[in-house]
This record gives C-alpha cells, sequence and structure tokens, in this order.
C-alpha cells in the first residue's frame, strides 16, 4: 500500500499534476488524486517523509529530467512537476523541520535594481524549489541594500542575480561589492544569470557562477551541495 | 475519406473582379484573332467541325490557323466538371477539388532528368586538426528507375505530400521509348498510394497504362470511380500553338474519359509578353483553347486548369522560376481558374538555385507561401525540385515536406469568437492575480494537442547548422519504412498482361 502510493506521486510528478484538478500528459488522470492530495495520504500512512521525497518525488523529477533531455518533454512539462515538487515541498517542510531532517539549501533570487524583467528568474525558482531547496524571490527591481540584508539575516547558501538588460546587468557588480564591503561575501555563492550576461562577465564582477538557464541552476547548485558534503 | 488538403479561408488574390473580367475578355479576343495555330489535324477537324474557323497555313509542316468563337469556349466552360475527383490506390488519399473552393493539395513534380546524390565528406580545420566539420557535397547523374521508386517511396511516407507527379526521368539502358510509360507508371503506383499524375511518352502505351490502372483499381468501373491515374499534357506550345503529338495524345486520354491537367508554360520576356497583362491574357487563352478542344471530345472530361507561367532570366533568357513574378503569374492563374468554376493547377516551390541551401530555402519558400495562400486546388510545388526543375534530390524533398507543415499551420484559421475570448480573459485574470504572473501553466494542455506549431525539425544544437544532416537522418528513416506495395495476384497479372515492365521492378520474383 505505502509503495503504491510512492510510486503513484512518482507517476503524478512524471505527469505534472499538482492536485486532482490538473490535467497531466495522460488526461484520463484528471480528477484522479494528484502529488499533493497523495504526499497527504503517504503522510496519514506513516510513510516517512525521507521515503516520499527519494522514492516518489526526486525519482519524479529524474525521470522528468531524462524525458526532457530526450526532447520528449518541454520546458512547461519541467515547470509543472517541479512546481508539483515545490507544493509537496511545502506539505513536507514543517514535518523535516520538527523531525531535524537536514534539507537542501537555501536560495535567494532577485531582479537587481533598476530591472523588471521576471521571467527567468521565476522559472529558474519554480525548477530550483521543485529540485527541493528552500527558496526566497525578493522580486523585481531590488535595491541592493535589500539583498545585503536579507543575505545578513537569512543567511541563504546560494544567492542568484538576474538581469535582462545592458544597462541593469552592472548592478549585480553593485551588489557583489556591498556584500565584501558588509563581510558577507564568503557566507554565499552568488550565480548570476540573464539575457545580457555571459561567464566572462560572471568573472569579471566577482560572481562564482554563471547559469545559461533555470537547469543549469539546478546542476550547479546540486554540484555545490555535493562539494559540501 | 478523401485527403483534407488545407481549406484557405480568405485567399491571397491580387486581381480585381474588373480586372479578372479585362484578362478574360482580352483572352476571347485572343482565340478569335489571331487564334491559334494547329499543327495536329485532328484537332483541326473537331474544333472546325463545331463551329470554329479554319485556315490552311503555308509552312514545311502542315498547319492550320484556327480561330475559336467565344460561344464555344462557354460551352466547355459550362460542360467541364467543376468537382475533379483525383483518386488513389488507397482510397483515403483520394483527392476531391471543387473549383470554386480555395484549397490546396500539395503535389510533387515535375520530371527531371537529373538525380542528385548526397554524401557528408569530412574535412579537418588545417590549424586545428581536432576541429573537424561535415560538408554536404551534391552530385548529379542520370536517373534511373530505382530513384524513381525511391522518390515514390519517401514522398508516400512525406505527410504534407497529397499526390505524386514522377520526379525523375528514368533512363536507364533497358529503358525505350516503347517501355517508358508502363515502367514510370508501374515503379510510382507500386511505391505510393497517392494520386499518380504523369504525362505520356509514347501515346502507343495509352492503353498499356489505362489497363495498368484498372487492374490495380479494381476493374473498368472501379477506375472510373477512383481514378488513380490522371495525364498532364502541354498540348499548347506558347506562343498559341497546338503542337501534334501531345494534342493527339490529349484527345485520345479525353476519349478514355480520365482527368487531364490542361497545362501551358509560356515565358514572359519570350514566348508571351512580359508584362503582366499580356502573359495572363495569352496563357488564359491558351488553356482554354486546350479545355474546349477537350470538352469537344469529350464533353464532362474531368480536366484541371493547368497554369506553369514563368518569367525569362534577364542574363540568360533561361526560366526564372525564382523570379517574383513568376509567382504574381501563378497567383492571377488561380484566380482566373477559379472564376470559370474549374479545379486549378499551379506552381510554386521552383527555384533559380542548382543546390539545397540558403537561395533554394528562400526562392521556393517564397512563392510557395504566396501562392499557397491564394488557394490553388492542385499546388505542382517541385518538391525535391532544383535548378528550374531539371534536378531532383531527395533530400530536398524531405526539408520541402518540414516548409510545408509550417504553411499548413499559418493557413489554419483564426480562432477567435466569443467562448474562447472569454476563456482567455478569465486565463488573463488568473494569471495576472498569481505572484510569478506566467501563462506558462496554460501552455501545457495545449503542447500535445497541434495546436502549437513545432520546433523546426532539422534544428541543429547549440549553434550548429546541422539541417541538412538531420534532414538526411529523416530521409534515411523514411526509406527504411515499409512499402504498400500492389498485392501478388495484381502484380502477376499486369506482368503477364502487360509487357515491357522490367522484371527486376516485380518484388515477388526478383528473390530479395
Amino acid at each position: 500500500m505505502g509503495k503504491d502510493i510512492v510510486a503513484t506521486i512518482k507517476e503524478n510528478v512524471i505527469q505534472g499534476r499538482k492536485t486532482q484538478e490538473d490535467v497531466g500528459i495522460d488526461e484520463s488522470l484528471t480528477g484522479t488524486p494528484g502529488v499533493m492530495e497523495l504526499v497527504q495520504q503517504a503522510l496519514e500512512s506513516s510513510i516517512s517523509p525521507h521515503v516520499i521525497i527519494t522514492e516518489g518525488l526526486t525519482a519524479g523529477m529524474e525521470v522528468v529530467g531524462e524525458k526532457y533531455s530526450t526532447k520528449e518533454y518541454f520546458i512547461p512539462d519541467m515547470l509543472a512537476s517541479a512546481e508539483a515538487v515545490g507544493a509537496a515541498m511545502d506539505l513536507l517542510k514543517p514535518i523535516l523541520e520538527s523531525s531535524n531532517v537536514e534539507t537542501k539549501g537555501k536560495f535567494a533570487i532577485a531582479t537587481v535594481k533598476g530591472d523588471i524583467h521576471d521571467i527567468g528568474k521565476n522559472i529558474v525558482a519554480i525548477l530550483l524549489k521543485g529540485a527541493g531547496y528552500e527558496v526566497h524571490d525578493l522580486g523585481t527591481d531590488v535595491p541592493t541594500e535589500k539583498v545585503v540584508e536579507f543575505v545578513r539575516e537569512e543567511k541563504p547558501g546560494y544567492l542568484g542575480l538576474s538581469a535582462l538588460l545592458t544597462t541593469t546587468m552592472t548592478e549585480m557588480g553593485v551588489v557583489i561589492k556591498a556584500l565584501e564591503e558588509n563581510k558577507l561575501r564568503s557566507s554565499v555563492k552568488v550565480l548570476i544569470g540573464g539575457a545580457a550576461v555571459s561567464e566572462e562577465f560572471a568573472q569579471e564582477i566577482g560572481a562564482d557562477v554563471y547559469c545559461v538557464d533555470g537547469f543549469a541552476a539546478v546542476k550547479v547548485l546540486e554540484a555545490f551541495e555535493i562539494a559540501k558534503s | 475519406m478523401p485527403r483534407k488538403g488545407i481549406l484557405v479561408h480568405r485567399p491571397y488574390e491580387r486581381l480585381t473582379r474588373e480586372q479578372v473580367e479585362l484578362i478574360h475578355r482580352a483572352s476571347m479576343q485572343i482565340l478569335t484573332d489571331p487564334g491559334l495555330i494547329s499543327f495536329n489535324r485532328e484537332a483541326v477537324d473537331i474544333l472546325h467541325s463545331h463551329g470554329a474557323a479554319v485556315e490552311s497555313m503555308a509552312g514545311d509542316r502542315q498547319n492550320w490557323q484556327v480561330k475559336i468563337p467565344e460561344q464555344l469556349v462557354l460551352k466547355a466552360l459550362n460542360t467541364a466538371p467543376k468537382t475533379v475527383k483525383l483518386g488513389a490506390r488507397n482510397p483515403d488519399n483520394a483527392l476531391i477539388m471543387h473549383g470554386d473552393e480555395p484549397r490546396v493539395y500539395f503535389i510533387t513534380g515535375s520530371e527531371t532528368n537529373m538525380w542528385l546524390d548526397v554524401d557528408f565528406p569530412t574535412y579537418v580545420n588545417k590549424a586545428d586538426p581536432t576541429r573537424e566539420i561535415k560538408i554536404p557535397e551534391f552530385k548529379p547523374r542520370r536517373g534511373t528507375v530505382d530513384d524513381l521508386c525511391q522518390s515514390a517511396h519517401v514522398c508516400e511516407h512525406l505527410e504534407m505530400v497529397d499526390g505524386y507527379i514522377r520526379t525523375v526521368n528514368i533512363q536507364d539502358r533497358d529503358i525505350t521509348e516503347d517501355n517508358k510509360d508502363i515502367n514510370k507508371f508501374f515503379a510510382s503506383l507500386n511505391n505510393n498510394t497517392k494520386h499518380f499524375m504523369s504525362g505520356l511518352t509514347s501515346l502507343k502505351q495509352l492503353d498499356n497504362v489505362v489497363r495498368m490502372a484498372e487492374l490495380v483499381a479494381g476493374g473498368k468501373k472501379a477506375l472510373e470511380d477512383n481514378p488513380i491515374i490522371s495525364f498532364i499534357t502541354c498540348l499548347v506550345k506558347s506562343p498559341l500553338q497546338f503542337v501534334d503529338d501531345t494534342t493527339a495524345t490529349f484527345i485520345e486520354v479525353c476519349r478514355r474519359g480520365l482527368p487531364v491537367a490542361v497545362s501551358s508554360s509560356p515565358q514572359a520576356g519570350t514566348t508571351a509578353p512580359i508584362k503582366e497583362a499580356g502573359i495572363m491574357a495569352q496563357i488564359n487563352a491558351e488553356v482554354l483553347a486546350g479545355i474546349t478542344l477537350g470538352q469537344l471530345v469529350k464533353p464532362g472530361t474531368p480536366v484541371l486548369y493547368g497554369s506553369v507561367p514563368v518569367r525569362a532570366r534577364m542574363d540568360t533568357l533561361g526560366d526564372s522560376y525564382g523570379s517574383v513574378e513568376t509567382s504574381q503569374y501563378n497567383i492571377d492563374c488561380v484566380q482566373m481558374a477559379r472564376s470559370y468554376g474549374l479545379p486549378n493547377y499551379s506552381t510554386s516551390g521552383v527555384c533559380d538555385s542548382k543546390i539545397p541551401g540558403q537561395q533554394s530555402s528562400i526562392e521556393r519558400l517564397f512563392s510557395d507561401i504566396v501562392v499557397a495562400m491564394s488557394g490553388p486546388q492542385f499546388l505542382h510545388c517541385a518538391f525535391g525540385l532544383l535548378d528550374c526543375n531539371s534536378v531532383f534530390c531527395l533530400l530536398q524533398a524531405v526539408l520541402d515536406d518540414a516548409h510545408f507543415k509550417m504553411i499548413e499551420f499559418f493557413l489554419r484559421q483564426p480562432r477567435i469568437d466569443q467562448p474562447e475570448l472569454e476563456a482567455m480573459l478569465k486565463q488573463i485574470r488568473e494569471v495576472v492575480a498569481t505572484p510569478q504572473k506566467l501563462y506558462i501553466g496554460h501552455i501545457r494542455p495545449l503542447l500535445r494537442s497541434g495546436e502549437i506549431s513545432g520546433i523546426y525539425p532539422f534544428e541543429g544544437s547549440g549553434e550548429a547548422d546541422d539541417v541538412f544532416e538531420l534532414a538526411y537522418e529523416r530521409m534515411k528513416e523514411l526509406l527504411a519504412r515499409p512499402v504498400d506495395y500492389i498485392d501478388r495476384k495484381t502484380t502477376a497479372r499486369i506482368f503477364e498482361e502487360i509487357h515491357g515492365i522490367l522484371p527486376r521492378l516485380n518484388i515477388y520474383e526478383r528473390g530479395s
């Protein structure tokens, strides 16, 4: 029974069905429980959060990743699955915290001052949340002081900075300089992304890494987590 | 259920109603002054017996001036069917064309002498030998019956190909004028279940070809109901001349009641005036003259208003199918045919470029889009053809199929109605209220429904231009798919009754 629920969670992650109202790839599933309802059922059946995460959510996302790499799935499919996993993680978070289970890192993301473009930022946030990170979205046109303050108070392990415009990308360097001045730079890995920026630009302003897209961000963070452990 | 083709809801038209009428009037005047020169005696007799004025002309070869009165043309337009069915071995591949309905069917052709092979040799960077690149090399050679089989086979599996006109002239050592027609018809019909249209090399083979079609269709009546083959005849040579042999073929095809495209191919600047008004008045007169003759031979003969107008190149005076004017003439012809309520056979996609590449893509895609937008019924769209229709390349045909998929999508009717807009307003309000404000979640139900156009199928990875290599892989994949051959019993009967078909074309006897 327990195994069946976990397998169904995995299948619904692959289908990208957060709730029972969602339409997956297989339309016949519409109306049947989605990931959130299934996770709730699993918890009520005393299945451990660790099993739900590893054998249900993460295992499902791995299949989704494979399907994306073989072009069977598209970004909207990936995002639907990531959103389902993100919502499930919100359900599991209090239980994980009360049982002192170590979670993945804390990730803050912001579109820098002067820039209101947020499609890429939002996609990165959804994908990382789906990958199990605690994501804090600081929004768009975020003043440098607000970013610095967040890093000081919340101590995220990772900071993502986004900019679309050549006129605003320089603000990324301003944020990094402010982190240095406040002696916070070594506490946080800075990832940058956006249409205007590049690998060279990341090196120039002293960012830790440039991510070409949201999938790259997931990979980069996984690598950092492995190195950390 | 016949093939759907693409219904063009609001066809692009260049001519006003008044201009259509002016062209018609000018064509009627041309048919009486100067009329046509006929090198075919029988055509002269038929037209004369129905009221055309005929006068013998001086010259090395016997010829007559024929003046066709307007009432004869109008009578022919009255008896010519307004709906023409082109059947198919697989009845689901039949084409139904209504003269007043702008619908596009993509058809291959014409016949080329040369076949273009492609290979991908690897080149190494002199400065950095670790860097390699594959560059396509194209090698032309004379076409063979095996090539025709391959072409028919691939076109069978290409989704956007609605019908098949033989693409390559078979020039094997064992092909003669006497056995060419039966071999090209058998090779095409055996490897392709879509409608097959062809010209005839020798009138002597007409009855063998028709008998072959009867055997494949299931008898004389079955062929009548499901005409799996049709013919194309260029009986009029521009300017305004009935050619002896093709006119004789046309008359005999009409007597057998099978569908036939009456095609004229004037070249603006040499065999027709270079100005649009002039070539249009002339080509319309030429096509109407052919249709009139056909309806006098056998009223009710299913005919297509065939048009292959082209502008001359100014540097060589050869055909310039890639010129913009060529597309304009073809669109005008579509409109003229529709004004008569006749199904149209129009032309697009022919390019001046000699090999697949940027020039080829630009030239063919430009005319394919604009002519398709005019809603010709039977679009002879130069599938795979290059170098002004003198070379066929299977790789190009695979590329063309992808282009036509895009055109098909483009020609879809917009879905904008009250329920749709209400659903969209609901969606907009919902999404705007979310923190992320992204509509991506609403894409998903449409992703696999066909409502969103696909990525170009031959897109390379990264910055690499892998179009040709990917299309080549697709071509090989299509060639590896099975063919729905004519069944063993019918094949045996065809070989028994019709002599001269190459034994190697009998897949049941060749032992492989």
